[in-house]
Formats: C-alpha cells, structure tokens, sequence
C-alpha cells in the first residue's frame, strides 16, 4: 500500500462534500468573531485542540481497528450539538461513497450497510485510512488537518479574506497540528485496553452553541 | 453496476443505472444557466406539465441554501416531500460537478422516501457559462439562457451552450424589448451545437414549457427502453 | 497546610425510606466537603455541602460520590461558590464527583459554581451514571476568576451515561496554559462564566426536546439519548446563571 494515499484522501478537492461546510466559521463571522486573518487564526487553534482533537482521536482509532459502531456512539456523546451530528453523518455518508470508490473493501463496504445515513465522519475517515493501508497518524494528521483548513477556505469566501493570508494562517498551525496529531494517536492507542473514555473530549462551548445558531438560519452559505 | 436481485448491497456510488435493490432508478436530467435566466420557473413548469402523467422529484442547488426550493414550495408544483434543496457551500458549480456527493444523496434519499420514481430534475443555483453538470450525477442536462442575458451567448459558447443535451433560450417574448435577434441567436447555436436541440421558450405565452416537456418524455422513453 | 495537599472525601447515599420519604443512611464528609441535612421538601431528601475551608488548593484531593438508590430523592446543592486556588504543594489539585442514580429515582446537582482564582491549577471530573429509568438534573458553572481577575487553569470533564451510555462526554480547558484558543472566537471569546445544565428524563426518549436558542450564545440541545443539555456562555456568573434558571424553567414548564 501506498503512503501517498495519503495526499488523495487530504486533498482539498476529494469529492466528500467538505467544500459546503464551514466548520463553524460562518457563525463566527456572522457574530463578529472572525474579521480578520489574526482572529481566523485563533479560532482555527480553538478548533484544532477541540474537534480538530477529537476527530484525530476517533479516526486514529477506527485505524487501530476498534469497533465502529463503538466510535460512532463516543462521537455522538462528544457533539452534543444536534446540527453538528447531523452534518458529521452527513460528511461520512459523502466520505463513505468516495473512500469506496477509492480503495473498495467489505469492511467499508459493511459499514456503508450498518449505517446507511451515515457514520460520524472521522470514524470513516479512519477506516477509508485504513482500507488505503495508511496509518492511525495518517488519520489523525487527515483528521485534524481538516479542522481547520475547512473553516480557513470559508473565511476566504466569508469575508474575501486574502487566500495568502488563510494559508498562511495553515502553515503558521503545523507545528500544532503536528501536536495534535501526536496526542491523538497516544490516545487512540490507550483505546483497545481502557475502550472509548480514552479518547479526548475536548469542546469548545461556542462551536457547539454557534453550530446550533447556524442551523436556525432561514439563508445561509454553509451547510454548517 | 449489478444485477443480482437478491443481494442488497450498500449504496449505489454514483451514476449506477439500478438501485440497491435492483430496480431501475429514475432518470436524472440537471437545469443549468446564468442567474435569473427562468432555471426554477421552468422546473415549476415542468413540474406542471408531467406531475398527472410521472412519478417525479426536484432537487436544488442554491447559492443562498433553499431559496429556489422554497419558490417551488410555494408555488406548490409538487408535494414538499419530492423537493429537497442541497447546501452548496458559495460554489454551486462544485456540487453539480467536482463534488457530487451531496447531491447524490438527494437524488438517492427522494427514491428512498417517495420513490419508485420516474423522474428526477436537479437544478444547479444560477452561476455562470461554465458551469455543467456531471455525468455521475445526470443522465441528461438542459443549459437555460434567456434573451435578456445578451443575444451574442450563443455565439460565445462555453461548455453549458456547447455541449448540453438541450439548450433553451428562455424569455422569447422580451426579445423586442432587449433588442436581441432571435434569428442570430438560433444560427449561432447551430454553428455551436451542430445537431444538438435546442428550444426558444417564453413562459409567458401558452405554448409554454411544452416542447422541454416534450424532450424530457423522449428521453424518459429512451431511459426506460 | 500540607507540602502534599488535603485529602477530602465525602459520601452520600439516599434510599426510599418506605414511607414515601427519602432516608440518607450514609452521610459522611468533613473538613472542606462537610454535608449537613437540609429540611426535605416533599419526598425528597437534601444536603448541603458546607465548605469549613476554602479549597481546592495545588495538590488537593476532593472526591464526592452521591449514590441515589431505586425509588429516592436527593438534591444536593452547596452553601457558597467552591474557590479554587494555587497551593504550596506541588501540582494540580483534583476534584472527582461520582454520581450514581439507580431506575425510578432522582437526583438534583445543582451546586455553586466554581471559581478558578489565578494561579490556581484544578482538575474537575464529573461522572453521572444513570439506570435507563433514572431522572437527573446536574447544573455545572465555571467562572474565570474572581472580579476581574485573570483565571488560574482549570480542566473539567463531564460525562453522563445512561444505561452504559454515554450520553454526553465533554471537557472544557482554560486559562493559562491550556491548548490554544481557548478564550478564541472557537472557545470562549472573552467570556467568563460558561456552563452546562444536564437534564436526563426517561420520556425524552419518546420525546426529545426542540432544539433551541435562548440567546446566542446559550442553546437548550437534545443529546443522543433521553437527556437534554443546556450550554452557556456569559460575561460572567450573575447573567450564566440566569440563563440556566431560565432554561430550566422552560424546560420545567414542558412537562
């Protein structure tokens, strides 16, 4: 197996629906909290140590082999936000038809059956990870490093942001994704011994109040 | 794709001619076309003129989420739960052709809910002369422009003029007020579209969507043949 | 005060006491987590945690398990706002809660809230255990400091399970020291008391709550399973605490 599937499966242009979610950045914007590249910046730290954590965590573990439909249930247990369940489904139900198209195996081809709406997403972007052969820190690493290079590419649209300004705002976060990504499969791996509390929890209280606030929108850009 | 009657296997990836659980699925026939140019006014016709004869279903791809889907509801062209609208994120022409995914599951989820059906139009939000619809998404796709937009688009061409399945000039009856020339606009497609239809419409006159609706049932005869 | 900090555990255990009462056999606490018995309203039993000193300081360790067995009623609630503060022992301090409610029982947990002074560095877990038919409402509020003050680092986990469920499981870091952002636009942005206001009833399973916004910043959210969340964010802890008595009473008022 090729390591470089790794590329295919983080590219910005991998047909899993990405491109209509925000990540929570247009509620930002909308609230005033993101104007500028400094304060998309923070929010995408926030959103790194928080989902952009829990994501690299659950997918890191799905690679490890554990339960999916274990994963799935910590990850509901960690979005207590109704709208954002609902679009993490949706995101892995996208995921799961182009991981299939990628890289088909009955494993995927198993989960797609046991969760016809829709898997939480990181739990299927590990196991599309581990259908490609590549590893739980591929995983984490895909994970986390869509956490914030979804919001950063809605900011751009959001605001007309500079796009230099947003990407470099992504370089100026590697070292903290690279972090991140380590934590996450240090947690992943405690999982088989000590099951699913292992796995990070981290929230961050206005991600998950402004994804509801999003949601009762009657026009918006982003699905979330 | 395959066949085997008593196996249901998971989703469908893409363009599969038959569901999961062997039937055949609807024809899919996208709308496409600059903003303003009568996209969701002739799927409101549309729907009008085959809803008595065909099981049918709409899917919308708006800039501003469910705007064009609320028209439909409103207009009530067809029962709420045959229209859906997907969230394209600012770039409607990624949902209808790099990133289908989302709109597969549209079409997907309304066979599951009201299906069998016959027909699926998915509509792409008004976006620009580039924008086309994927093969993995629609079987068929019609490129409305209209009159008011310019008579020299045909001429420019673009791959939505060029290359669509059928091409509608809509808004025939402005034409005397815009100052666009019909007779060029109707040469200049054929020099762009060789034998590839094409269908000058006003909506506003009583012929209306008639010879799209005609089209669709030829190509809804062709599906089911 | 020790190099090694304070050691404060407390127990509760609330049983139906037979005469549609609730009898608490089991009330054991003293020093920072001492427990007196409150007068009972109706059937229900209630405790107050009296804090006789403040705490948690660097290297304490606090455990309080309440246990509420089939058929009883406890409301526990606490006297003042637990302070936490930086210590001459090493280390963070840690303030476990274990809370276990049996079918057809109750529990209320709606203490003060807690307040992290600078300097100080505390580890909160909070872990609710419910039966499939047992009934909670578990009020959490986290104030960054005192009156304008910067806050010390705080850590608190939350995690409800219903019926080996976990319903919810989550965890807020702050101040210094804690992952990036988090008093960013994606964390706190500037605010200073957040809170979590869990209400688990066996007929949310039939019927969840709507989703709903009290302001934009506070949403009342179904969780996945009969449990429904509110989660606030406020400038500080006067206004959080209005919005969580409000939210309850709307919730209060559905029922």
């Amino acid at each position: 197996m090729a390591r470089a599937a790794l590329l295919v499966l983080a590219d910005g242009r991998f047909p899993a629906g990405g491109h209509a979610h925000s990540g929570g950045a247009e509620a930002a914007v909308k609230a005033g909290r993101i104007t500028s590249a400094a304060n998309l910046e923070d929010f995408c730290r926030g959103r790194l140590h928080t989902a952009g954590l829990v994501a690299g965590a659950l997918a890191a573990a799905a690679v490890l082999g554990v339960d999916p439909g274990d994963l799935d249930a910590a990850a509901d247990a960690r979005t207590p936000s109704p709208a954002l369940r609902t679009a993490a489904r949706r995101l892995g139900r996208q995921l799961m038809r182009a991981a299939r198209a990628g890289w088909p195996c009955d494993e995927l081809d198993a989960l797609a059956r046991r969760f016809p709406k829709g898997a939480h997403q990181p739990v299927v972007l590990g196991l599309a990870a581990r259908a490609a052969g590549l590893g739980p820190d591929d995983a984490a690493y895909c994970a986390a490093y869509e956490s914030v290079s979804g919001p950063a590419t809605a900011a751009v649209r959001l605001l007309s942001l500079d796009p230099f300004d947003a990407t470099g705002v992504l370089a100026r976060l590697a070292p903290e994704l690279d972090r991140v990504a380590v934590t996450a499969v240090e947690a992943a791996r405690r999982v088989p011994d000590e099951g699913v509390d292992a796995l990070p929890a981290a929230s961050g209280p206005l991600l998950e109040v402004g994804a509801e606030w999003h949601a009762a929108w009657p026009v918006r850009l982003f699905a979330s | 794709m395959h066949l085997d009657h008593t196996h249901s296997g998971p989703a469908a990836l893409s363009a599969d001619a038959h569901r999961p659980d062997g039937s055949h699925r609807a024809l899919r026939i996208g709308l496409g076309g600059p903003v303003g140019s009568g996209k969701t006014a002739t799927v409101a016709a549309l729907c009008r003129a085959l809803r008595d004869e065909l099981s049918l279903a709409v899917v919308t791809n708006d800039i501003y989420t469910r705007e064009d889907a609320e028209f439909l509801l409103r207009e009530a062209v067809l029962p709420p739960e045959r229209i859906t609208a997907v969230e394209t994120g600012a770039c409607p022409h990624t949902a209808i052709r790099d990133d289908i995914s989302a709109n597969l599951e549209a079409v997907e989820d309304l066979e599951d809910a009201v299906g069998p059906l016959d027909l699926i139009l998915v509509e792409s939000g008004g976006d620009n002369l580039t924008a086309t619809f994927s093969k993995g998404l629609v079987d068929a796709q019609i490129f409305v422009i209209d009159v008011a937009g310019g008579d020299d688009i045909p001429r420019k061409g673009g791959p939505g003029v060029t290359t669509a399945d059928l091409l509608v000039v809509n808004k025939t009856d402005l034409a005397p007020y815009v100052g666009s020339d019909l007779a060029r606009m109707a040469a200049d497609a054929k020099d762009q579209r060789a034998e590839l239809p094409v269908v000058f419409q006003s909506l506003r006159r009583e012929r209306g969507v008639a010879d799209v609706a005609a089209w669709v049932r030829e190509r809804l005869a062709a599906w089911t043949a | 005060m020790t190099a090694t900090g304070v050691r404060a555990d407390a127990r509760i255990v609330a049983r139906a006491d037979g005469r549609g009462g609730t009898a608490l056999p089991v009330l054991d606490g003293d020093g920072p987590l001492a427990l007196r018995r409150t007068r009972s309203a109706g059937c229900e039993a209630r405790v107050m945690v009296v804090g006789a000193m403040s705490g948690p300081l660097g290297g304490d360790r606090f455990s309080l398990t309440a246990s509420v067995t089939e058929g009883a009623r406890l409301h526990v609630g606490s006297a003042a706002a637990t302070l936490a503060l930086p210590g001459q022992a090493k280390g963070e301090a840690r303030y476990d809660v274990r809370l276990d409610v049996a079918d057809d029982a109750e529990l209320h947990w709606l203490p003060e809230q807690l307040i992290s002074a600078r300097g100080s560095d505390l580890h909160v877990t909070t872990r609710a255990e419910l039966a499939a038919g047992a009934r909670l409402v578990l009020r959490e509020e986290q104030v960054l400091g005192r009156a304008g003050e910067e806050p010390g680092r705080l850590t608190s986990r939350l995690t409800v399970r219903i019926a080996g469920r976990a319903v919810l499981d989550q965890e807020l870091a702050c101040g210094p020291g804690a992952p990036g952002g988090w008093d960013g636009p994606a964390g706190l942005a500037g605010h200073r008391a957040v809170g979590q206001l869990v209400v688990v009833r066996p007929e949310f399973a039939g019927h969840p709550v709507e989703p709903q916004l009290l302001d934009e910043c506070t949403a009342l959210i179904p969780l996945a399973g009969p449990a429904a969340l509110v989660s606030a964010v406020a400038p500080d802890a006067l206004r959080l605490r209005r919005l969580l008595d409000a939210s309850l009473a709307s919730l209060d008022g559905r029922t």
